[in-house]
């Protein structure tokens, strides 16, 4: 049994599998599949200061190796959850972290100003790639500027430990990783959706009913690894890789590009316990070559 | 067999489970009748509670999410359930496709299902169109053998030869077609049948939603409890993804969890 733990600033992990917001609702959805405290850690949904009802339906599609979603990040918003869900999910033994999102600076700091009363809750994750509604709906993670605003503001707020999660929708993701490096992130996720769109030929109209949503599932990997080993370069902060993992051989190739701790996603929707196999596929590579720790494999490439 | 009234489905245990094809048959050219039965034969068939739902996992490299299937049928004794399949795309073929003896991985049981059934519902009326009718069978069984109450069937079909299963329905019910070309039955779609002349205490309704929408309609008139069951596209089946969500008067609601079965009353329709 190699060691799997990992470090995210001064969060510890006792793995690198975490779960990514949207695709593992509150971890509940899924205790009947998996024992949840066998996690590194899950990411709950997307959420908000007020609630939000989301994008109409149909919200999703499915794409060659992946689905484009456009859910719109429906959620109850952060006071229902503290006084709901979290005292349901708080003892398990695992880092459960939030995933924050704002239309406005204002928004996220005050999620993350409410969550603080949660004492369970080591970290969260800001979710950039919001439309911006003040810039006229461009997302705050696509310029450097915007992203930097919103982790100087948020690290303000938020003295826990703080993950930034970055949009492939950029020119160049290793400018916008060193700008929230440089604002006190503590570390960075990527990727999350790629900006995709779909049309139903015989019925002449868009899938979706935004008619563009976020493409996710296998189709994004390499694509992924490629963001996550530039970004691996780029800054000193721990990254977590993300998109399109289903199993323990795709979570090492994020690893080997540089991730220190991997997220998945839409392999839940396939697998409901894929997670805790990815764990036990990466500890019997480490012992089938031998290797005592991740570090051995981490950023070789 | 525990009786299903006396399970509370927020405790029912969901499982994701390999099962082998006991028997598929191909009941018309587009649909195929499959029982499955859990391959590691010390597991026992999870309850299932009728309206309620399997995920298929599709093994193939041209699809990549599972797809949603009604339980058609349960079969305590031989530890089997049944799914009735019609060819609609990849996913559905592949399903088609099994044969005896092939391993096919379930998660299951999900969704709401039609709930208790009252006691005063003691002329239910079963509306199937298509492959609706494949929730329908295993409702009028759990009606007929545990609240001794006789459903009614009625089926709607494009002709004589898409009826479908109705031996079965006819051993738990009695059983009312409308063919859009007369052969069987009266002629006509299932809004224009004669049973609506008659009294009934609830409607149940699966098929294509502008059927379930008429029909629906035609509940609201009599002001008689309508129960749809709704086909919205699903990733995850478990409520974690809200991409199956319906509008209802309390907002948009996951299909998967919250139904798939609904009080007409509760949607915007
Ligand atoms: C709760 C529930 C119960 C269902 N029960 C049955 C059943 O008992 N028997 C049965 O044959 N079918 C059932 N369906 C529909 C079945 O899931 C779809 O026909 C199937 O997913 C289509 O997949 P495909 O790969 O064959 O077709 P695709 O190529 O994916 O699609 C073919 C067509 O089917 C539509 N479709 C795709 N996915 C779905 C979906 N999830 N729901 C409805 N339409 C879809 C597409 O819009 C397209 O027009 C049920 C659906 C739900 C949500
Ligand atoms: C249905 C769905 C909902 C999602 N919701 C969110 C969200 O609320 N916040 C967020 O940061 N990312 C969200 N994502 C993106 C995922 O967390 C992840 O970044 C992306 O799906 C790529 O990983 P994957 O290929 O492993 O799924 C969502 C993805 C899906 C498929
Ligand atoms: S299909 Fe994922 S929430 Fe219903």
């Amino acid at each position: 049994m190699a060691n799997l733990e990992v470090n995210i600033g001064n969060l510890q992990l006792k793995n690198p599998v975490l779960t990514a917001s949207g695709t593992f609702g509150y971890g509940e959805e899924f205790k009947d599949f998996i024992s949840l405290d066998r996690l590194g850690g899950f990411i709950v949904k997307g959420t908000t200061l007020n609630p939000r009802e989301g994008n109409d339906y149909p919200r999703m599609a499915e794409t060659p190796a992946g689905m484009l979603n456009a859910v719109g990040l429906q959620n109850k918003g952060v006071d229902y959850f503290i006084t709901h869900i979290y005292p349901r999910i708080k003892d398990i033994d695992t880092q459960i972290m939030v995933n924050v999102s704002g239309a406005s600076i204002a928004d996220y700091v005050a999620v993350c100003e409410k969550l603080k009363v949660c004492d369970k809750i080591n970290a969260i994750e800001v979710n950039i790639s919001c439309p911006n509604v003040k810039q006229g709906g461009m997302a705050f993670g696509t310029t450097c500027a915007g992203a930097a605003e919103v982790t100087a503001a948020v690290r303000q707020a938020w003295d826990r430990t703080l993950i930034v999660k970055l949009s492939p929708n950029v020119t160049s993701i290793t400018d916008i990783a060193k700008a929230v490096e440089a604002e006190g992130a503590d570390s960075v996720s990527l990727i999350n959706t790629l900006l995709g769109m779909a049309i139903d030929v015989e019925r002449r109209r868009p899938m979706l009913s935004t008619i563009t949503g976020g493409l996710s599932g296998p189709a994004v990997r390499p694509i992924a690894v490629r963001m996550v080993w530039q970004v691996c370069k780029a800054v000193n902060i721990p990254v977590i890789g993300l998109g399109g993992i289903m199993n323990g051989r795709d979570a090492l190739e994020f690893i080997m590009a540089g991730a220190t701790a991997i997220q998945v996603g839409t392999a839940n929707f396939i697998d409901p316990a894929v997670t805790v196999k990815i764990i036990d596929e990466i500890n019997g590579y480490l012992d089938r070559n031998n290797f005592k720790s991740l570090s051995e494999i981490r950023g070789i490439i | 067999m525990q009786p299903i009234d006396t399970i509370d489905r927020d405790i029912m245990k969901k499982y994701c489970l390999d099962f082998t094809v006991v028997n598929n048959e191909a009941i018309h050219e587009l649909y195929s009748l499959l029982t499955l039965t859990p391959s590691d034969s010390s597991t026992s068939l999870p309850d299932i509670l009728p309206g309620q739902f399997v995920q298929v996992r599709v093994d193939n490299a041209e699809t990549f999410l599972r797809r949603p299937i009604s339980v058609n049928d349960v079969d305590r004794d031989n530890h089997t359930l049944s799914l009735l399949v019609r060819n609609a795309g990849e996913g559905s073929r592949w399903i088609m496709n099994r044969r005896q003896g092939d391993t096919v991985n379930l998660m299951l049981p999900l969704g709401n299902g039609f709930g208790n059934i009252a006691e005063s519902d003691n002329r239910p009326l079963l509306v199937g169109g298509g492959v609706g009718i494949a929730p329908m069978l295993y409702l009028g069984k759990c009606m007929s053998l545990q609240h001794r109450v006789r459903p009614a069937f009625l089926v709607g079909a494009r002709s004589a030869s898409d009826v479908l299963q109705l031996q079965s329905l006819q051993q738990w019910g009695d059983v009312f077609v409308t063919t859009e070309d007369g052969t069987m039955g009266e002629k006509g779609l299932v809004t224009a049948s004669s049973v609506w002349n008659e009294e009934w205490t609830t409607v149940y309704c699966c098929g294509p939603a502008p059927m379930m929408k008429a029909i629906a309609q035609i509940c609201k008139k009599k002001s008689l409890p309508c129960k749809v069951s709704l086909e919205n596209m699903m990733a995850c089946g478990l409520g974690a993804c809200l991409c199956c969500v319906e509008k209802t008067v309390r907002g948009n609601v996951c299909v998967c969890t919250e139904g798939p079965v609904f009080d007409t009353a509760d949607l915007t329709w």
